[in-house]
């Protein structure tokens, strides 16, 4: 059995660990199929941010949430 | 408010499944690594390869189910910018900070120190093994304190001021985020996921039981689990109580609906059973409940601490009524003026500006300022949109707390019979064992319930109702969504429980560690 005494060896135990996996590979393919549907296509087709993909400046994003948040009120009054 | 319904309720409807798909992995995630880390602490005290072989196992179900769950809590992320943007904007500075401090430990904490627990057999010292696993359940741990305190924020905003400039709440206080709220709350949340632990490890130890194999790994097992959930449920008590209590002074309307309160009375009877009255209605003469036993005045002291103390119902809180420190509530008619009094005024200060105004200005700050508590009651359109779901977190609570008083006995008589030798011979009990796994997540998922339906239709607390925190999208582009994540978290659940199956199949004999 070797000891880690070095961050080589640290290192080392990563890799091995990585390169010796049977079961643990399925997982992370699941993880990483996972992720890949998640960040690139679920966030990039379906999930944009709203405000950023509709206004450039936070001064834009503040007066178009103000305008929502007081437009509710205005429509009820009237 | 002229808002979108079915927006509304479809943003809401996929807000709450991804949660509750993602809540099926934490509480595993939460329970099953404390019960792993003390199997190897007692390894490591005891130098007893069976509990080495014992912990190695857990942890490889464990890695599973951290494997299948981790980051479906991003999803959620995603939805605060897309389908609730004027929530998210104005938020965003208070949930900034405690998201980073979440991922950063995240990160660094689970990502280092999972790879030792897994790969570092053998290869670290034995005690430098057992604080990496204690490190990974800590930072998990830690991590749920983060998102829980944001949580916790959205119920009991504190410690931030609202910028009328930038539309946007922002922080004057970290620390009063972590307020005895927050605090309760991460408490409860987290203790009551040992349940969930530890009902799995006593199914699955039940079936290798019932499989006649494994005898001795799996009576240990269940010895180290029913003292994790008895003392995981005896502790959710006394945090529940406490919860129960701040609920009581900080979301009076999510105990009313808990107990089915309409009207409110001095001594209050907590309900021990109750059949709710499905045509009732705030401020009708209908009877609350069909049927309803109550032990009495326990509702007054639960909530307040005295056993004479009035405890509102919904009626009261949409009439408004005398506190018990004297002061009086407003209704909900009162706090809508006063809430409509504030969104004029955040226009005014917004016309003021452009106009350079100082005066108007100095007026509309003073009177938004006066008013911002009662912001968000100026969206409703009748005091009755004050109300939640009464029969859903009515028998969300009691389902909550009846499975918690089984799981309770369950653990104590197994422990019991455990102890004395018996429980393998007992094949009725080990199935019981074995089917009552999803009861632990339904426990779970019913505190949730509780929580979050109860407190409706509030995204923050008399600050934003969910009529004014969804984006300005179309609802069948919500409605696409919810169907893809339901397709994509069901095939996650699916392959979830497949290899979680298989693998307990194989049961610990296989020497199938992750890097082997």
């Amino acid at each position: 059995m070797q000891r880690i005494k070095t961050v080589k060896d640290f290192l080392k135990m990563y890799i091995d660990g990585f390169k010796s996996m049977t079961w643990g590979k399925t997982l992370w393919v699941i993880i990483l199929v996972k992720l890949f549907i998640m960040f690139a296509i679920l966030k990039v087709f379906f999930f944009p941010n709203f405000l950023n993909s509709h206004f450039d400046t936070d001064s834009q994003k503040s007066d178009f949430v103000k305008q929502q948040l007081i437009k509710s009120n205005i429509n009820q009054n009237n | 408010m002229n808002a979108d319904v079915t927006l509304i309720d479809w943003s809401r409807a996929q807000f709450a499944l991804t949660a509750m798909y993602h809540w099926l992995f934490v509480p595993l995630t939460l329970g099953l690594g404390v019960i792993m880390a003390i199997m190897e602490s007692i390894y490591y005290k005891t130098g007893k390869e069976k509990w080495k072989r014992t912990a190695k196992f857990w942890m490889k179900l464990f890695g599973i189910n951290f494997a299948i769950g981790v980051a479906t809590g991003i999803i959620l992320e995603f939805e605060f910018g897309t389908n609730w943007s004027n929530y998210s904007w104005f938020v965003g500075d208070i949930f900034g900070a405690p998201l980073a401090i979440e991922g950063i430990i995240a990160f660094f904490m689970e990502a280092t120190f999972i790879a030792v627990m897994y790969f570092g057999w053998n290869k670290v010292s034995k005690g430098f093994h057992l604080s990496s696993t204690w490190l990974v359940v800590i930072g998990a741990t830690i991590s749920a304190l983060w998102i829980l305190v944001a949580n916790a924020w959205m119920q009991n905003p504190v410690g931030m001021t609202f910028n009328p400039d930038t539309v946007r709440n922002e922080m004057t206080d970290f620390w009063a985020l972590i307020s005895p709220f927050a605090v309760d709350k991460f408490c409860h949340t987290v203790i009551s996921s040992w349940l969930v632990g530890s009902a799995f490890v006593v199914g699955v130890s039940a079936y290798f039981l019932l499989k006649k194999r494994e005898t001795e790994f799996a009576l240990d097992s269940i010895r180290i689990a029913v003292i994790t959930g008895t003392l995981g449920i005896v502790l959710s008590v006394i945090t529940g109580d406490s919860s129960g209590h701040l609920i009581a002074q900080k979301q009076p309307m999510k105990l009313a609906a808990m107990e089915g309160l309409y009207d409110g009375s001095k001594g209050a009877g907590l309900t021990a059973i109750g059949i709710l009255n499905p045509a009732k209605e705030p401020n009708d003469d209908n009877e609350a409940f069909l049927l309803d036993i109550k032990i009495p005045k326990m509702l007054s002291f639960l909530a307040n601490r005295d056993f004479e103390s009035f405890v509102p119902g919904v009626n009261d809180l949409i009439n408004g009524y005398t506190k018990n420190d004297g002061t009086i509530e407003l209704s909900t008619q009162e706090k809508m003026n006063r809430g409509k009094l504030a969104i004029t005024a955040l226009s005014d200060y917004s016309k003021a500006k452009e106009a350079k105004d100082e005066t108007a200005l100095v007026d509309a700050q003073k009177r938004l300022d006066d008013n911002f508590p009662y912001f968000g009651y100026g969206y409703f359109d009748s005091p009755e949109d004050a109300v939640p779901n009464v029969p859903l977190t009515f028998y969300a609570f009691r389902i909550m707390v009846c499975l918690a008083g089984y799981f309770f006995v369950l653990f104590i008589f197994v422990w019991i019979v455990n102890h004395r030798r018996k429980f393998e011979k007992m094949t009725w009990l080990q199935w019981v064992c074995l089917l009552s796994i999803p009861l632990a997540y339904i426990t779970s998922q019913a505190g949730w319930i509780v929580a979050e339906v109860g407190r409706q239709p509030w995204a923050i607390q008399d600050i934003l109702p969910v009529q004014a925190a969804v984006s300005d999208i179309s609802a069948s582009s919500v409605k696409t969504t919810f169907i893809i994540f339901a397709v994509l978290l069901t095939a996650l659940f699916i392959a979830e429980v497949s290899i979680m199956v298989k693998q307990i199949k194989l049961g610990p004999a296989v020497e199938d560690e992750l890097h082997k």
